[in-house]
Protein backbone atom coordinates (compact mmCIF):
# COMPACT_ATOMS: atom_id res chain seq x y z
CA UNK A 1 0.00 0.00 0.00
CA UNK A 2 3.06 2.22 -0.20
CA UNK A 3 2.10 5.25 -2.26
CA UNK A 4 4.11 7.03 -4.92
CA UNK A 5 3.56 10.62 -3.82
CA UNK A 6 4.81 12.66 -0.94
CA UNK A 7 4.29 16.13 0.49
CA UNK A 8 7.30 18.38 0.99
CA UNK A 9 7.05 21.33 3.35
CA UNK A 10 9.63 24.03 3.95
CA UNK A 11 9.31 26.59 6.74
CA UNK A 12 11.69 29.27 7.84
CA UNK A 13 13.02 32.78 7.52
CA UNK A 14 12.81 34.02 3.94
CA UNK A 15 16.06 34.39 2.04
CA UNK A 16 17.44 34.10 -1.47
CA UNK A 17 17.70 30.61 -2.92
CA UNK A 18 15.41 28.47 -0.79
CA UNK A 19 13.28 27.22 -3.68
CA UNK A 20 16.34 26.74 -5.85
CA UNK A 21 18.18 24.71 -3.24
CA UNK A 22 15.20 22.56 -2.31
CA UNK A 23 14.31 21.94 -5.96
CA UNK A 24 17.89 21.05 -6.77
CA UNK A 25 18.06 18.58 -3.89
CA UNK A 26 14.87 16.89 -5.06
CA UNK A 27 16.02 16.89 -8.71
CA UNK A 28 19.32 15.29 -7.78
CA UNK A 29 17.36 12.47 -6.17
CA UNK A 30 15.20 12.08 -9.26
CA UNK A 31 12.08 13.37 -7.50
CA UNK A 32 9.56 15.19 -9.73
CA UNK A 33 7.69 18.23 -8.39
CA UNK A 34 4.05 18.03 -9.51
CA UNK A 35 2.59 21.00 -7.70
CA UNK A 36 4.17 23.75 -5.65
CA UNK A 37 2.85 26.66 -3.62
CA UNK A 38 4.70 29.32 -1.77
CA UNK A 39 3.74 32.10 0.53
CA UNK A 40 5.51 34.63 2.69
CA UNK A 41 3.99 36.02 5.85
CA UNK A 42 6.23 38.85 6.91
CA UNK A 43 9.68 37.27 7.19
CA UNK A 44 8.30 33.73 7.31
CA UNK A 45 8.57 31.69 4.15
CA UNK A 46 6.42 28.60 3.60
CA UNK A 47 6.54 26.22 0.71
CA UNK A 48 4.40 23.17 0.14
CA UNK A 49 5.01 20.81 -2.76
CA UNK A 50 3.40 17.61 -3.94
CA UNK A 51 6.07 15.38 -5.41
CA UNK A 52 6.08 12.12 -7.33
CA UNK A 53 8.40 9.30 -6.33
CA UNK A 54 7.72 7.15 -9.40
CA UNK A 55 10.61 8.80 -11.25
CA UNK A 56 13.20 7.83 -8.65
CA UNK A 57 14.81 4.63 -7.44
CA UNK A 58 16.36 6.35 -4.42
CA UNK A 59 15.29 5.01 -1.01
CA UNK A 60 12.95 7.31 0.91
CA UNK A 61 15.46 7.79 3.71
CA UNK A 62 18.06 9.02 1.22
CA UNK A 63 15.68 11.55 -0.32
CA UNK A 64 14.76 12.72 3.16
CA UNK A 65 18.40 13.17 4.15
CA UNK A 66 19.21 15.12 0.98
CA UNK A 67 16.20 17.39 1.46
CA UNK A 68 16.71 18.15 5.13
CA UNK A 69 20.43 18.65 4.52
CA UNK A 70 19.79 21.26 1.83
CA UNK A 71 17.26 23.02 4.05
CA UNK A 72 19.49 23.07 7.10
CA UNK A 73 22.27 24.66 5.06
CA UNK A 74 19.88 27.60 4.50
CA UNK A 75 18.67 27.68 8.09
CA UNK A 76 15.13 26.53 7.26
CA UNK A 77 13.20 23.39 8.18
CA UNK A 78 12.06 20.87 5.59
CA UNK A 79 9.94 17.76 5.93
CA UNK A 80 8.91 15.09 3.47
CA UNK A 81 6.06 12.76 4.40
CA UNK A 82 4.18 10.23 2.31
CA UNK A 83 0.90 11.77 1.25
CA UNK A 84 -1.24 8.97 2.74
CA UNK A 85 -0.82 10.48 6.19
CA UNK A 86 -2.58 13.66 5.04
CA UNK A 87 -5.30 11.64 3.31
CA UNK A 88 -5.83 9.71 6.53
CA UNK A 89 -6.00 12.71 8.80
CA UNK A 90 -7.98 15.13 6.65
CA UNK A 91 -10.23 13.03 4.38
CA UNK A 92 -13.01 10.68 5.38
CA UNK B 1 -2.89 19.73 -4.93
CA UNK B 2 -5.62 17.93 -3.03
CA UNK B 3 -4.90 19.46 0.37
CA UNK B 4 -5.30 22.94 1.68
CA UNK B 5 -2.18 24.53 3.11
CA UNK B 6 -3.72 24.78 6.54
CA UNK B 7 -4.40 21.03 6.60
CA UNK B 8 -0.81 20.23 5.77
CA UNK B 9 0.52 22.75 8.24
CA UNK B 10 -1.83 21.45 10.94
CA UNK B 11 -0.38 17.96 10.58
CA UNK B 12 3.17 19.30 10.71
CA UNK B 13 2.31 21.38 13.79
CA UNK B 14 0.62 18.47 15.55
CA UNK B 15 3.78 16.42 15.15
CA UNK B 16 6.47 19.00 15.73
CA UNK B 17 4.91 21.21 18.40
CA UNK B 18 2.07 19.28 20.01
CA UNK B 19 3.89 15.97 20.25
CA UNK B 20 1.44 13.89 18.30
CA UNK B 21 2.92 10.44 18.17
CA UNK B 22 2.10 6.80 18.04
CA UNK B 23 2.80 5.62 21.55
CA UNK B 24 3.43 2.06 20.52
CA UNK B 25 3.32 -0.55 17.84
CA UNK B 26 2.93 -3.86 19.63
CA UNK B 27 3.35 -7.22 17.92
CA UNK B 28 1.28 -9.96 19.54
CA UNK B 29 2.92 -13.38 19.35
CA UNK B 30 1.29 -16.68 20.27
CA UNK B 31 3.54 -18.93 22.35
CA UNK B 32 1.09 -21.82 22.57
CA UNK B 33 3.34 -23.95 20.34
CA UNK B 34 6.29 -23.43 22.69
CA UNK B 35 5.11 -25.59 25.60
CA UNK B 36 7.52 -28.40 26.55
CA UNK B 37 7.93 -30.67 29.60
CA UNK B 38 11.55 -29.57 29.96
CA UNK B 39 11.62 -25.96 31.17
CA UNK B 40 14.93 -25.17 29.49
CA UNK B 41 13.58 -26.48 26.20
CA UNK B 42 10.39 -24.45 26.61
CA UNK B 43 12.43 -21.31 27.33
CA UNK B 44 14.53 -21.99 24.24
CA UNK B 45 11.44 -22.36 22.09
CA UNK B 46 9.97 -19.13 23.50
CA UNK B 47 13.19 -17.25 22.79
CA UNK B 48 13.36 -18.56 19.21
CA UNK B 49 9.70 -17.86 18.48
CA UNK B 50 9.90 -14.25 19.67
CA UNK B 51 13.19 -13.62 17.87
CA UNK B 52 11.83 -15.09 14.65
CA UNK B 53 8.46 -13.34 14.79
CA UNK B 54 9.70 -9.87 15.72
CA UNK B 55 13.02 -9.83 13.86
CA UNK B 56 11.99 -6.97 11.57
CA UNK B 57 9.75 -5.07 14.01
CA UNK B 58 12.13 -2.29 15.04
CA UNK B 59 13.55 -1.57 11.57
CA UNK B 60 10.09 -1.60 10.00
CA UNK B 61 8.55 0.66 12.63
CA UNK B 62 11.46 3.09 12.26
CA UNK B 63 11.13 3.20 8.48
CA UNK B 64 7.37 3.77 8.56
CA UNK B 65 7.71 6.47 11.21
CA UNK B 66 10.26 8.28 9.06
CA UNK B 67 8.28 8.06 5.84
CA UNK B 68 4.95 9.15 7.29
CA UNK B 69 6.40 11.71 9.64
CA UNK B 70 4.69 10.45 12.78
CA UNK B 71 7.10 9.35 15.52
CA UNK B 72 6.61 5.88 17.01
CA UNK B 73 7.73 6.12 20.63
CA UNK B 74 7.83 2.45 21.61
CA UNK B 75 8.17 -0.89 19.83
CA UNK B 76 6.81 -3.73 21.90
CA UNK B 77 5.92 -7.41 21.85
CA UNK B 78 3.08 -9.07 23.73
CA UNK B 79 2.89 -12.82 24.19
CA UNK B 80 0.52 -15.55 25.30
CA UNK B 81 0.09 -15.52 29.10
CA UNK B 82 3.18 -17.32 30.31
CA UNK B 83 1.21 -19.33 32.88
CA UNK B 84 -0.27 -21.32 29.97
CA UNK B 85 3.08 -21.92 28.31
CA UNK B 86 4.71 -22.97 31.60
CA UNK B 87 1.82 -25.25 32.56
CA UNK B 88 3.41 -28.13 30.66
CA UNK B 89 6.81 -27.79 32.36
CA UNK B 90 7.60 -30.68 34.70
CA UNK B 91 9.39 -28.58 37.33
CA UNK B 92 6.73 -25.84 37.09
CA UNK B 93 9.16 -22.93 37.36
CA UNK B 94 8.19 -20.11 34.95
CA UNK B 95 11.21 -17.87 35.71
CA UNK B 96 13.47 -19.33 32.97
CA UNK B 97 10.78 -18.34 30.47
CA UNK B 98 10.79 -14.82 31.94
CA UNK B 99 14.53 -14.64 31.38
CA UNK B 100 14.17 -15.95 27.82
CA UNK B 101 11.59 -13.28 27.00
CA UNK B 102 13.75 -10.55 28.49
CA UNK B 103 16.81 -11.72 26.57
CA UNK B 104 14.84 -11.72 23.32
CA UNK B 105 13.56 -8.20 24.04
CA UNK B 106 17.08 -6.93 24.67
CA UNK B 107 18.46 -8.51 21.52
CA UNK B 108 15.59 -7.27 19.35
CA UNK B 109 16.06 -3.72 20.68
CA UNK B 110 12.37 -3.37 21.59
CA UNK B 111 11.24 -1.29 24.55
CA UNK B 112 9.02 -3.75 26.44
CA UNK B 113 7.75 -7.29 26.22
CA UNK B 114 4.49 -8.11 27.96
CA UNK B 115 2.68 -11.28 28.87
CA UNK B 116 4.19 -12.62 32.07
CA UNK B 117 0.58 -13.11 32.92
CA UNK B 118 -2.15 -15.29 34.36
CA UNK B 119 -5.92 -15.10 34.08
CA UNK B 120 -7.36 -16.13 37.44
CA UNK B 121 -10.65 -14.23 37.66
CA UNK B 122 -12.55 -17.36 38.55
CA UNK B 123 -9.74 -19.42 40.01
CA UNK B 124 -6.07 -20.22 39.60
CA UNK B 125 -4.58 -23.32 38.00
CA UNK B 126 -1.43 -24.76 39.55
CA UNK B 127 0.57 -22.98 36.88
CA UNK B 128 -1.22 -19.67 37.55
CA UNK B 129 -0.40 -19.96 41.25
CA UNK B 130 3.25 -20.67 40.50
CA UNK B 131 3.43 -17.67 38.19
CA UNK B 132 1.92 -15.36 40.82
CA UNK B 133 4.39 -16.69 43.41
CA UNK B 134 7.26 -16.10 40.98
CA UNK B 135 6.35 -12.46 40.18
CA UNK B 136 8.76 -10.81 42.65
CA UNK B 137 11.71 -12.80 41.31
CA UNK B 138 10.73 -12.79 37.63
CA UNK B 139 10.16 -9.04 37.40
CA UNK B 140 13.19 -8.21 39.54
CA UNK B 141 15.71 -10.23 37.51
CA UNK B 142 14.42 -8.95 34.16
CA UNK B 143 14.45 -5.45 32.68
CA UNK B 144 11.97 -5.20 29.80
CA UNK B 145 9.46 -7.84 30.85
CA UNK B 146 6.03 -6.75 32.05
CA UNK B 147 3.43 -8.79 33.90
CA UNK B 148 -0.30 -8.78 34.48
CA UNK B 149 -2.85 -10.81 36.37
CA UNK B 150 -6.56 -10.67 35.60
CA UNK B 151 -8.15 -11.22 39.00
CA UNK B 152 -11.75 -10.22 38.28
CA UNK B 153 -14.33 -10.05 35.52
CA UNK B 154 -17.92 -8.94 35.16
CA UNK B 155 -18.82 -12.55 34.38
CA UNK B 156 -16.92 -14.22 37.19
CA UNK B 157 -16.69 -11.65 39.98
CA UNK B 158 -13.58 -10.92 42.02
CA UNK B 159 -11.15 -13.65 43.02
CA UNK B 160 -10.29 -12.40 46.51
CA UNK B 161 -7.86 -15.27 47.17
CA UNK B 162 -5.80 -14.05 44.21
CA UNK B 163 -6.16 -10.40 45.25
CA UNK B 164 -4.80 -11.30 48.70
CA UNK B 165 -1.81 -13.13 47.16
CA UNK B 166 -1.15 -10.23 44.80
CA UNK B 167 -0.89 -7.70 47.63
CA UNK B 168 1.96 -9.78 49.02
CA UNK B 169 3.54 -10.25 45.59
CA UNK B 170 3.54 -6.49 44.95
CA UNK B 171 5.09 -5.76 48.36
CA UNK B 172 7.77 -8.41 47.75
CA UNK B 173 8.41 -7.14 44.23
CA UNK B 174 8.89 -3.61 45.58
CA UNK B 175 11.40 -4.90 48.13
CA UNK B 176 13.20 -6.98 45.49
CA UNK B 177 13.67 -3.80 43.45
CA UNK B 178 14.19 -1.47 46.43
CA UNK B 179 17.39 0.04 45.00
CA UNK B 180 15.31 1.36 42.08
CA UNK B 181 12.50 2.76 44.23
CA UNK B 182 10.39 -0.37 43.86
CA UNK B 183 10.35 0.15 40.10
CA UNK B 184 9.63 -3.53 39.51
CA UNK B 185 6.05 -2.72 40.46
CA UNK B 186 5.85 -0.30 37.52
CA UNK B 187 6.02 -3.38 35.29
CA UNK B 188 3.04 -5.14 36.83
CA UNK B 189 -0.70 -4.53 36.78
CA UNK B 190 -3.72 -6.28 38.28
CA UNK B 191 -6.80 -6.16 36.04
CA UNK B 192 -10.53 -6.58 36.06
CA UNK B 193 -11.87 -7.40 32.59
CA UNK B 194 -8.41 -7.48 31.00
CA UNK B 195 -8.53 -7.12 27.21
CA UNK B 196 -6.78 -9.59 24.96
CA UNK B 197 -5.43 -7.14 22.40
CA UNK B 198 -4.18 -4.27 24.55
CA UNK B 199 -0.97 -2.80 23.12
CA UNK B 200 -0.15 -0.76 26.24
CA UNK B 201 2.14 -1.79 29.09
CA UNK B 202 2.31 -3.06 31.69
CA UNK B 203 -0.82 -5.02 30.83
CA UNK B 204 -0.26 -6.18 27.25
CA UNK B 205 -0.65 -9.88 26.54
CA UNK B 206 -1.68 -11.91 23.50
CA UNK B 207 -5.04 -13.37 24.41
CA UNK B 208 -6.56 -16.76 23.58
CA UNK B 209 -8.83 -15.38 20.87
CA UNK B 210 -5.97 -13.79 18.96
CA UNK B 211 -4.36 -15.15 15.78
CA UNK B 212 -0.81 -16.49 15.58
CA UNK B 213 0.54 -12.96 15.15
CA UNK B 214 -1.18 -9.55 15.22
CA UNK B 215 0.12 -6.00 15.03
CA UNK B 216 -1.63 -3.47 17.26
CA UNK B 217 -1.10 0.27 17.63
CA UNK B 218 -1.72 2.54 20.56
CA UNK B 219 -2.14 6.19 19.71
CA UNK B 220 -1.32 9.09 21.99
CA UNK B 221 -1.72 12.79 21.41
CA UNK B 222 -2.94 14.55 24.57
CA UNK B 223 -0.81 17.55 23.57
CA UNK B 224 -2.72 17.92 20.30
CA UNK B 225 -6.07 17.75 22.12
CA UNK B 226 -5.02 20.36 24.66
CA UNK B 227 -3.74 22.69 21.95
CA UNK B 228 -7.00 22.41 20.03
CA UNK B 229 -9.01 23.24 23.15
CA UNK B 230 -6.75 26.20 23.88
CA UNK B 231 -7.54 27.55 20.41
CA UNK B 232 -11.24 27.10 21.12
CA UNK B 233 -10.99 29.51 24.04
CA UNK B 234 -12.70 29.75 27.42
CA UNK B 235 -16.13 30.77 26.08
CA UNK B 236 -16.81 27.63 24.06
CA UNK B 237 -19.57 25.51 25.58
CA UNK B 238 -18.86 21.99 26.80
CA UNK B 239 -20.77 20.66 23.79
CA UNK B 240 -18.31 22.49 21.56
CA UNK B 241 -15.41 21.20 23.66
CA UNK B 242 -16.61 17.63 23.19
CA UNK B 243 -16.98 18.15 19.44
CA UNK B 244 -13.44 19.53 19.19
CA UNK B 245 -12.03 16.55 21.11
CA UNK B 246 -13.86 14.25 18.70
CA UNK B 247 -12.36 16.02 15.71
CA UNK B 248 -8.81 15.76 17.02
CA UNK B 249 -9.31 12.18 18.20
CA UNK B 250 -10.45 11.32 14.69
CA UNK B 251 -7.29 12.71 13.14
CA UNK B 252 -4.98 11.17 15.71
CA UNK B 253 -6.65 7.79 15.32
CA UNK B 254 -6.50 7.90 11.54
CA UNK B 255 -2.78 8.46 11.82
CA UNK B 256 -2.48 5.51 14.22
CA UNK B 257 -4.52 3.24 12.03
CA UNK B 258 -2.54 4.14 8.90
CA UNK B 259 0.80 3.58 10.63
CA UNK B 260 -0.41 0.29 12.14
CA UNK B 261 -1.71 -1.07 8.87
CA UNK B 262 1.46 -0.09 7.05
CA UNK B 263 3.75 -1.68 9.65
CA UNK B 264 1.55 -4.81 9.62
CA UNK B 265 1.60 -5.00 5.82
CA UNK B 266 5.37 -4.66 5.65
CA UNK B 267 5.81 -7.33 8.34
CA UNK B 268 3.31 -9.58 6.58
CA UNK B 269 1.15 -10.02 9.70
CA UNK B 270 -2.54 -9.19 10.23
CA UNK B 271 -3.40 -5.79 11.64
CA UNK B 272 -5.05 -6.18 15.02
CA UNK B 273 -6.52 -3.10 16.67
CA UNK B 274 -6.00 0.59 17.05
CA UNK B 275 -6.20 1.48 20.74
CA UNK B 276 -7.67 4.97 21.05
CA UNK B 277 -6.18 5.86 24.39
CA UNK B 278 -4.81 9.30 25.15
CA UNK B 279 -1.53 8.29 26.74
CA UNK B 280 0.48 11.02 28.45
CA UNK B 281 4.24 11.14 28.86
CA UNK B 282 6.26 13.06 31.48
CA UNK B 283 7.16 15.65 28.80
CA UNK B 284 5.69 19.09 29.47
CA UNK B 285 2.40 19.53 27.61
CA UNK B 286 1.96 15.84 26.80
CA UNK B 287 -0.55 15.56 29.59
CA UNK B 288 -4.11 14.36 30.15
CA UNK B 289 -4.29 16.40 33.35
CA UNK B 290 -3.48 19.52 31.30
CA UNK B 291 -6.53 18.78 29.13
CA UNK B 292 -8.72 18.66 32.24
CA UNK B 293 -7.28 22.02 33.26
CA UNK B 294 -7.91 23.39 29.77
CA UNK B 295 -11.53 22.23 30.02
CA UNK B 296 -11.75 24.28 33.18
CA UNK B 297 -10.99 22.37 36.36
CA UNK B 298 -8.39 23.98 38.60
CA UNK B 299 -6.19 20.87 38.75
CA UNK B 300 -6.45 17.15 38.20
CA UNK B 301 -8.27 15.84 41.26
CA UNK B 302 -10.15 19.08 41.89
CA UNK B 303 -13.93 18.80 42.17
CA UNK B 304 -15.23 18.57 38.63
CA UNK B 305 -12.36 16.37 37.47
CA UNK B 306 -14.49 13.25 37.18
CA UNK B 307 -17.04 15.06 35.03
CA UNK B 308 -14.36 16.58 32.79
CA UNK B 309 -12.64 13.21 32.43
CA UNK B 310 -15.96 11.55 31.56
CA UNK B 311 -16.48 14.09 28.77
CA UNK B 312 -12.93 13.56 27.51
CA UNK B 313 -12.99 9.75 27.56
CA UNK B 314 -16.33 9.62 25.78
CA UNK B 315 -15.38 12.16 23.12
CA UNK B 316 -12.11 10.35 22.39
CA UNK B 317 -14.03 7.12 21.84
CA UNK B 318 -16.64 8.75 19.62
CA UNK B 319 -14.07 10.50 17.44
CA UNK B 320 -11.77 7.52 17.31
CA UNK B 321 -14.40 4.87 16.67
CA UNK B 322 -15.36 6.50 13.40
CA UNK B 323 -11.73 6.79 12.34
CA UNK B 324 -10.73 3.17 12.72
CA UNK B 325 -12.07 -0.04 11.23
CA UNK B 326 -10.79 -1.99 14.19
CA UNK B 327 -10.91 -0.34 17.57
CA UNK B 328 -9.79 -2.34 20.57
CA UNK B 329 -7.49 -2.45 23.52
CA UNK B 330 -8.33 -0.11 26.36
CA UNK B 331 -9.44 2.97 24.38
CA UNK B 332 -10.13 6.07 26.46
CA UNK B 333 -7.83 8.27 28.50
CA UNK B 334 -5.01 7.17 30.77
CA UNK B 335 -4.39 8.91 34.05
CA UNK B 336 -1.09 7.50 35.30
CA UNK B 337 0.21 9.73 38.07
CA UNK B 338 3.96 9.44 37.58
CA UNK B 339 3.80 9.47 33.77
CA UNK B 340 1.91 12.76 33.58
CA UNK B 341 3.76 15.80 34.92
CA UNK B 342 0.56 17.76 35.62
CA UNK B 343 -1.01 14.77 37.42
CA UNK B 344 2.03 14.50 39.67
CA UNK B 345 2.02 18.24 40.29
CA UNK B 346 -1.63 17.99 41.37
CA UNK B 347 -0.77 15.12 43.72
CA UNK B 348 2.17 17.04 45.18
CA UNK B 349 -0.04 20.11 45.73
CA UNK B 350 -2.62 18.01 47.55
CA UNK B 351 -5.38 18.42 44.96
CA UNK B 352 -5.27 14.80 43.84
CA UNK B 353 -5.96 12.30 46.59
CA UNK B 354 -5.96 8.55 46.21
CA UNK B 355 -9.69 8.50 46.85
CA UNK B 356 -10.39 11.09 44.13
CA UNK B 357 -8.16 9.21 41.76
CA UNK B 358 -10.20 6.09 42.40
CA UNK B 359 -13.37 8.00 41.57
CA UNK B 360 -11.82 9.25 38.32
CA UNK B 361 -10.94 5.68 37.33
CA UNK B 362 -14.67 4.92 37.13
CA UNK B 363 -14.80 7.02 33.96
CA UNK B 364 -11.28 6.67 32.49
CA UNK B 365 -9.96 3.75 30.54
CA UNK B 366 -7.78 2.01 33.08
CA UNK B 367 -7.38 2.60 36.76
CA UNK B 368 -5.08 3.45 39.64
CA UNK B 369 -2.03 3.71 37.46
CA UNK B 370 1.55 4.36 38.52
CA UNK B 371 0.61 5.47 41.99
CA UNK B 372 3.52 5.77 44.43
CA UNK B 373 2.56 4.71 47.97
CA UNK B 374 4.43 4.82 51.28
CA UNK B 375 6.94 2.00 51.77
CA UNK B 376 5.22 0.72 54.90
CA UNK B 377 1.92 0.08 53.09
CA UNK B 378 0.96 -3.44 54.14
CA UNK B 379 0.12 -6.21 51.67
CA UNK B 380 -3.44 -6.25 53.03
CA UNK B 381 -3.86 -2.53 52.36
CA UNK B 382 -2.55 -3.04 48.82
CA UNK B 383 -5.01 -5.90 48.36
CA UNK B 384 -7.90 -3.83 49.68
CA UNK B 385 -7.08 -0.97 47.27
CA UNK B 386 -6.91 -3.48 44.42
CA UNK B 387 -10.23 -5.06 45.44
CA UNK B 388 -11.94 -1.65 45.37
CA UNK B 389 -10.50 -0.84 41.96
CA UNK B 390 -11.53 -4.20 40.52
CA UNK B 391 -15.05 -3.79 41.92
CA UNK B 392 -15.44 -0.58 39.88
CA UNK B 393 -14.55 -2.48 36.72
CA UNK B 394 -16.67 -5.53 37.48
CA UNK B 395 -19.83 -3.60 38.25
CA UNK B 396 -19.43 -1.12 35.38
CA UNK B 397 -18.49 -3.73 32.76
CA UNK B 398 -15.22 -1.98 32.00
CA UNK B 399 -11.54 -2.67 32.30
CA UNK B 400 -9.91 -1.35 35.43
CA UNK B 401 -6.41 -1.95 36.71
CA UNK B 402 -4.13 -1.22 39.60
CA UNK B 403 -0.45 -0.52 39.09
CA UNK B 404 0.69 0.35 42.60
CA UNK B 405 4.24 1.07 43.68
CA UNK B 406 4.84 0.89 47.45
CA UNK B 407 8.20 2.66 47.39
CA UNK B 408 10.51 1.02 49.95
CA UNK B 409 11.50 3.41 52.71
CA UNK B 410 9.45 6.28 51.29
CA UNK B 411 7.00 8.46 53.20
CA UNK B 412 4.15 10.61 51.91
CA UNK B 413 5.51 13.63 50.05
CA UNK B 414 8.78 11.96 49.10
CA UNK B 415 9.64 12.07 45.42
CA UNK B 416 10.67 8.96 43.53
CA UNK B 417 12.07 8.94 40.01
CA UNK B 418 11.40 5.88 37.88
CA UNK B 419 13.06 7.30 34.75
CA UNK B 420 12.05 7.48 31.11
CA UNK B 421 8.38 7.14 30.22
CA UNK B 422 7.61 5.94 33.76
CA UNK B 423 8.34 9.44 35.03
CA UNK B 424 8.53 10.66 38.63
CA UNK B 425 5.97 10.59 41.36
CA UNK B 426 5.22 12.15 44.69
CA UNK B 427 4.42 9.48 47.27
CA UNK B 428 0.73 9.81 48.12
CA UNK B 429 -0.61 9.61 51.67
CA UNK B 430 -2.88 6.68 52.36
CA UNK B 431 -5.75 5.94 54.70
CA UNK B 432 -4.36 3.22 57.02
CA UNK B 433 -7.72 1.59 57.67
CA UNK B 434 -8.13 -1.47 55.50
CA UNK B 435 -10.10 -4.68 55.17
CA UNK B 436 -7.90 -7.48 56.51
CA UNK B 437 -10.84 -9.33 58.01
CA UNK B 438 -12.74 -9.26 54.72
CA UNK B 439 -9.68 -10.46 52.81
CA UNK B 440 -9.09 -13.25 55.35
CA UNK B 441 -12.48 -14.69 54.51
CA UNK B 442 -11.13 -15.54 51.05
CA UNK B 443 -13.30 -16.87 48.27
CA UNK B 444 -14.83 -14.99 45.40
CA UNK B 445 -17.09 -11.96 45.33
CA UNK B 446 -19.85 -13.17 42.98
CA UNK B 447 -20.47 -11.57 39.63
CA UNK B 448 -23.10 -8.83 39.68
CA UNK B 449 -26.66 -9.59 38.67
CA UNK B 450 -26.31 -7.82 35.36
CA UNK B 451 -23.70 -10.39 34.31
CA UNK B 452 -26.66 -12.65 33.55
CA UNK B 453 -27.21 -11.29 30.08
CA UNK B 454 -28.01 -14.39 28.06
Amino acid sequence: MTGDRAVVTVLGEDRVGIVAAVSAALATQGVNIEDIRMATMGDLFTMIALVSLTSTAAPFAEIQTALTGAAEALGVQAHIYRREIFDAMHRI
Amino acid sequence: MTFAEDEILQTIRMVTVERLDIRTVTLGVSLLDCAHPDTAAAAGRVYSKVMRSAAALVATADAVAREYGIPIVNRRVSVTPVAWVAAACDDGDPVPIARALDRAAAELGIDFIGGYAALVHKGATDSDARLIASLPEALAVTHKLCGAVNAASSRAGINIDAVRDLGRAIRDLAQATADAGGAGCAKFVVFANAVEDNPFMAGAFHGPGEPELALHTGVSGPGAVRAALATLGPDASLTEVAEEVKRIAFKVTRAGELIGREVAARLGVPFGVCDLSLAPTPAVGDSVAAILEEIGVDAAGAWGSTAALALLTDAVKKGGAMASASVGGLSGAFIPVSEDAAMDAAAAAGHLSLEKLEAMTAVCSVGLDMVALPGDTTPDLLSAIIADELAIGVVNHKTTGARLVPVPGARPGDIVNFGGLLGRATVMPINQAGASRMLARGGRIPAPLHSLRN
